[in-house]
């Protein structure tokens, strides 16, 4: 039977693509426990395999084991449909992502458009788990998800639009094709687009801890006040799902940072490039980001929301407007 | 007859999904007795109206009817139901047993009525396409030949964020 090579490349990127993101959620959670402990001087898992490094795998066949419970109280078809619509989108949004020069799954043209497309199905699933699972305490986290993602997707997506304007192109690729040869190239130090560039790198960043739930913005998953909010409810691999989504979607955010402003695949010194210095840049960025988790204690809601509103906005509107000022000038 | 073990064969089954999936949405959308799922049949009915609009050689609009609709519309609807209180546990009833079968008489006219218009349409061939369809073309087109729609449709969401101000001014005095 003759099948055509395009769909075997389909095939191949689809499981590379799974693979990775669920490889990436598995040791994200070893890396976050290890790098917690040794924040509060512990040791960590370290019974498992050499450093803990099986961990994972153990833990994952236990939550694959566990018994899938379904409350009694709750609306059983978007119960079970929540973790899936976290999940889907969170695996979708990878295909796009340019690794290196030649390994990305699907080149699209509106590629960055396409991320932020499917990022935002994200709040749908975690508000339908919420209110599916009939509980008050997944209520009220839903609720603050919500405001908490509104809020911050603004600055975020005026921050990207000074991108685009600065780069002419929505396609990850070429972004990253524009800063070649050493990080005076890249976009968080190009001066002379805008002076506010490395402000807007921070915003970008801010703007994706809170976009993926992160410490010092866990207020949707605050565990000293509601139980586990949205997750309350579900146990074994529904629970797993749910986290799975969210450490995909910190590894995107993680990427699209790189690709925006760190040159992507780019090396700083302009030799070798290659996918190991997008990884290396993905890697620190992440661990950047739980190392802040476990630095920071979680902020009020009110000033959740303050930061986003009176802060991050206006300096994201200056940022717009002079940059495009600029580009018109110069 | 295509294989479906090439390129065609694969694309065409998908836009069959995409067909099925807003079907599926519609009726779920229509027919659920819980208004929160009627919402996740709606969204699930814009999810395939966008895979649509990919076929359609749009992926710019598809994509914007995934962030817009789905990301925006749907979650802004759940967050009113959530807000709104307990009238959601309360589950939906059709008033009159009438309407059903009147809303299924009215909604077959008016796909018997659209089928007939596209079928005696003469579409415009290919090659004599406005545009691509492309974020330029759009961008273009809607900052000069529709640049009065535009700033239109500005003013009205102006109009409404100034409205919901007031409201929620208003409840907040009392």
């Amino acid at each position: 039977m003759h099948v055509d090579p395009e769909i075997i490349r389909l095939l191949a990127f689809l499981i590379g693509v799974i693979a990775f993101a669920a490889l990436n959620a598995a040791y994200l959670v070893w890396l976050e426990r290890k790098e917690a402990a040794h924040i509060q001087r512990r040791i960590g898992p370290k019974e498992v395999g050499p450093f803990g490094l099986l961990q994972p795998l153990v833990d994952g066949i236990k939550l694959m084991t566990k018994q899938l419970i379904v409350p009694a109280g709750v609306d059983p078809v978007l119960f079970k449909i929540a973790p899936i619509l976290v999940m889907v989108p969170a695996i979708m949004s990878f295909v796009t992502i340019p690794f290196s020069d030649t390994l990305v799954a699907r080149n699209l043209d509106i590629g960055l458009l396409a991320i932020f497309a499917f990022a935002s199905v994200n709040v749908l699933g975690l508000l339908l788990g919420a209110w599916g699972s009939r509980n008050k305490y997944a209520v009220i986290s839903a609720a603050r998800v919500v405001s908490q993602n509104v809020a911050y997707e603004i600055p975020m997506l005026i921050t990207v639009v000074t991108l685009v304007m600065i780069s002419g192109t929505m396609n990850l690729s070429k972004i990253v094709g524009l800063q070649m040869g050493g990080f005076w190239n890249w976009n968080i130090l190009n001066l002379s687009a805008s002076p506010l560039m490395p402000i807007a790198f921070l915003i970008f960043f801010v703007c994706m801890l809170a976009e993926t739930n992160r410490a010092p913005f866990d207020m949707a998953e605050a565990e000293s006040e509601l139980v586990a909010g949205t997750f309350t409810e579900y146990s074994g691999m529904g629970f797993g799902v749910f986290f799975m989504g969210e450490y995909a979607n910190i590894v995107i955010g993680a990427s699209v940072a790189t690709i925006l402003f760190l040159g992507g695949w780019d090396c700083p010194f302009g030799l070798f490039p290659g996918v190991h210095w997008f990884l290396l840049k993905m890697y620190f960025l992440i661990f950047t980001v739980i190392w802040i988790r476990w630095t920071y204690p979680r902020t009020t809601f009110y000033g959740l929301l303050n930061l986003s509103w009176k802060i991050l906005i206006p300096i994201s509107f200056v940022n717009l407007i002079l940059t495009s000022a600029m580009l018109k000038v110069f | 007859m295509v294989s479906l073990f090439t390129m065609e064969g694969l694309s065409g089954l998908l836009f069959f999904c995409f067909i099925g999936l807003t079907l599926a949405g519609a009726v779920v959308a229509t027919n659920a007795r819980s208004l929160i799922r009627s919402v996740a049949g709606l969204a699930i009915c814009f999810l395939g109206v966008a895979g649509l609009y990919y076929y359609l050689n749009s992926p710019f609009v598809a994509l914007m009817q995934i962030l817009i609709y789905v990301g925006a519309v749907c979650v802004t609807i759940i967050f009113a139901v959530m807000l709104a209180g307990s009238s959601e546990l309360k589950q939906l009833t059709r008033r009159n047993g009438l309407v059903g079968p009147l809303a299924i008489l009215g909604s077959g006219i008016l796909v018997f009525a659209l089928a007939g218009l596209a079928l005696k349409t003469e579409w415009l061939a290919a090659p004599c396409r406005v545009n691509r369809g492309t974020v330029e073309d759009l961008g273009q087109s809607l900052l000069t030949t529709y640049s009065m729609s535009f700033e239109l449709i500005s003013v009205v969401l102006l109009v409404a964020v100034v409205g919901s101000l007031v409201l929620a001014r208003q409840g907040r005095d009392k």
